[in-house]
């Protein structure tokens, strides 16, 4: 199931180092840092940043990363393969193969950096919008299409990956990562926890219940939650009237705003929090400031509320692009590593595509299947009656031979 | 044999202390069940003899709780939920009916949810307002849920025990005006399965169908009933999800008259279902349409009204005797 994966490597440790190149930022590149470490909102100055949108590595005083040449290609592979995943799946559901998706595109940084913080025995707990993070756990993609498509709602094993099934109700899977993470405590692993969700679901009360009761309890739990600043069209204005991140300190823990294009400052944040929660810290609020650069899913039309020159302005700090300068500039990968890349991408597009239309319909009975774990009488009268209606077609058709 | 007389009260403690001792991944959450041991003390004592981890006083935020315990379990514990109220469940209502009962199926089987809420429910107490309601058809319509409810120490007793031993998540609601109510409670042997009715009063004229807070309405309605010279046969149905209707039909096979009675209201109550089902399977026995008794469509009235509202023996034998007239 790990194929194209980079998953199934062991966790990175920074220290780790293969190759020769060292990505620490060069000291004349720290007055740099000073500029460019503002958010895009010039009244927001708390934005963490490791690489700029021009790919220049830039310092930070509390966060820092350094990463071999072949783990920052690791990186930028994980990423073009989630994207040309995501568009894949965006063309599946034009062709019909797919009733509906929900675009990552723009979000790869976010996801592919805070995911490769993760160790094997984390757990996350995704929303509908993982796609990247799911290729980090090692989950096969076309798992994730299933639901898409209308075979099955999610179907997968979490404990294989230790990746929950996507959730559709927004902010649900907050509290259930809580949870979760209450119980890594009790069993005194330092295993940590991490739950997703958006800058809509942050208005959710489940959001609020999981800060208050991670903090309550000092569950190892991170929350991170991307900021695309659409919740379909409401903007992040409709959700709050503080930055995001500032939440947490009311809840009674730590939040941290980081430059969700920006990879190598998703992943050394994440880390940071996830060794935290290891430490016995309690929950860290990770707020990715990043950018929905498509549609809310394919039914949604975002030329109806949001401007173009707003999505033009994200495209200038596109997170692959800004890893591809810095590789390039720092001579850490190739044209031969791009091309090779280009074509593993193909590849990854067409097996997706033909796993898709593969995907047989499940069988009518499959409706009764799995209703209760011990059984259920009336479920099992239902079914006998169903399977009973079905066979009265089948009747018919032998007769009218 | 160990034969023990206690209340109802007393035999969810002691099953649940029983739980706790015997499985170490059983969880007692909830508000002021810690401490306190509950507003009706039914964790009493909990706390101090499995300690803080295991009896855990939660935030007062019922989703918070159930979705915590989702969590929990799906880490491989199983959590015993209290919600302090019948009327105070609605905010974990989103968690129990999107989460909680759909998961196991979300993941086509792969993952368990043996999750148990316990709800003390129904009115005669007095209370204010959101303290005295009957949602169990709103958890009962909900595949996935499994919902119970005992009316006598021992029921309370063993269903617990079956409860926290389900793999499926199961809304345990408690009659909390009967849970001073004593009866034996043999502690050895499981009595029977959790989802079977039993016949607590024989007879052959009327079935009477109850559950939880009604059974004790019904065997005082049948033994009034008698001294008239009705023999009126009670149905303990113990299960509204799923419900033994196998016996309610062996019943009204024998009597041929059904009347079902429970504190929620009649529209949309168990109550129709239950007359929906057994009048296609009992069509030919039955002399008199399926009667019902319960609750108005109106919202649980003031303490100085609920005497009126709830459905007592006068109401019952009313219903019996137009069943009986018919």
């Amino acid at each position: 199931m790990t194929v194209e994966s980079t998953a199934a490597r062991k966790p990175r440790r920074s220290s780790k180092r293969t190759s020769a190149v060292k990505t620490t930022a060069k000291t004349t590149a720290k007055t740099t840092a000073k500029t460019s470490a503002k958010t895009p909102q010039s009244s927001e100055p708390e934005l963490v940043q490791l690489l700029t949108p021009e790919g220049e590595r830039v310092e930070h005083p509390d966060y820092s990363i350094d990463l071999t040449a072949d783990e920052l290609r690791g990186l930028y592979r994980d990423m073009v393969l989630t994207r040309r995943f995501d568009a894949e799946a965006t063309a599946l559901q034009r062709q019909g193969e797919l009733g509906l998706w929900a675009s990552l595109l723009g979000q790869e940084a976010a996801q592919i950096g805070s995911g490769r913080a993760l160790r094997d025995d984390d757990y996350v707990f995704p929303t509908y919008r993982e796609h990247g993070v799911a290729w980090c756990r090692g989950v096969d993609p076309t798992n994730l299409l299933g639901m898409f498509r209308g075979v099955n709602h999610g179907g997968w094993d979490p404990n294989s990956n230790n990746f929950h099934l996507y959730t559709i109700v927004i902010g649900s899977q907050t509290l259930h990562a809580t949870g979760y993470a209450m119980g890594v405590a009790k069993d005194g692993a330092d295993s940590a926890v991490i739950a997703y969700f958006g800058d809509g679901a942050s208005s959710q009360g489940d959001v609020a219940e999981a800060f208050t009761f991670s903090a309550v309890y000092n569950a190892p739990v991170v929350f991170f939650c991307q900021n695309n600043q659409w919740a379909i069209s409401e903007p992040t204005e409709k959700q709050t009237r503080v930055p995001l991140y500032q939440r947490a300190q009311g809840f009674g823990f730590p939040g941290v705003r980081v430059d969700g294009n920006d990879v190598l400052a998703c992943l050394a944040v994440t880390r940071s929090a996830l060794e935290r929660a290891r430490r016995g810290e309690g929950p860290t609020l990770v707020e990715a400031f990043t950018y929905r650069m498509g549609a809310h899913t394919t039914s949604d039309d975002p030329t109806k509320y949001r401007a173009d020159e707003e999505r033009a302005s994200w495209e200038a700090k596109d997170p692959i692009l800004r890893l591809r300068a810095y590789l390039e500039k720092e001579g850490a990968a190739d044209e031969a590593f791009f091309t090779a890349l280009d074509e593993e991408s193909e590849a990854l597009g067409k097996r997706v595509r033909e796993a898709v239309r593969a995907m047989p319909d499940p069988d009518p009975m499959a409706i009764f299947d799995h209703v209760y774990a011990d059984g259920n009488p009336l479920v099992d009268e239902e079914r006998a009656q169903f399977a009973a209606y079905q066979a009265s077609f089948a009747d018919t058709a032998e007769e009218s031979k | 044999m160990a034969m023990e007389k206690m209340s109802i009260a007393k035999a969810l403690n002691e099953s649940l202390r029983k739980a706790l001792d015997t499985d170490p991944k059983v969880l007692i959450m909830g508000e002021d069940v810690g401490k306190l041991g509950g507003v009706f003390r039914i964790t009493d004592g909990l706390q101090k003899d499995f300690g803080e981890d295991r009896v855990i006083d939660t935030p007062l935020a019922e989703s918070g709780i159930v979705g915590t315990a989702i969590g929990l379990a799906l880490r491989g514990y199983r959590p015993v939920v209290e919600i302090q109220f019948d009327g105070f469940v609605f905010p974990a209502y989103d968690q129990i009916v999107t989460q909680l009962a759909k998961m196991h199926a979300r993941a086509l089987g792969k993952i368990k949810l043996p999750v148990v809420i316990r709800i003390p429910y129904g009115g005669g107490i007095g209370a204010v307002e959101h303290h005295s309601e009957s949602p169990e058809a709103l958890f009962a319509h909900v595949a996935g849920l499994k919902v119970v409810s005992p009316s006598n120490a021992s029921d309370a007793y063993w269903m617990m025990q079956q409860a926290v031993q389900s793999d499926d998540p199961v809304i345990f609601f408690e009659p909390k005006r009967r849970y001073w109510d004593k009866g034996e409670v043999e502690t050895d042997s499981i009595p029977g399965p959790l989802h079977k009715a039993s016949v607590a009063r024989t007879g052959t004229d009327l079935t009477l169908v109850a559950y939880g807070p009604m059974v004790k309405v019904c065997l005082e309605a049948a033994a009034a009933a008698e001294e008239e010279g009705k023999s009126i046969e009670v149905l303990d149905l113990r299960s509204m999800s799923p419900i033994d209707f196998d016996a309610i039909q062996t019943s009204v096979e024998k009597t041929g008259r059904l009347v079902v009675v429970h504190e929620a209201p009649v529209f949309y109550g168990s109550g129709a279902e239950i007359a929906a089902r057994i009048t296609e399977r009992c069509f030919y026995h039955l002399e008199a349409p399926v009667l019902r008794v319960g609750g108005y469509h109106a919202p649980y009235p003031p303490a100085r009204l609920e005497d009126e509202y709830l459905p007592g023996l006068d109401r019952v034998l009313d219903a019996v005797d137009r069943s009986l007239a018919y």
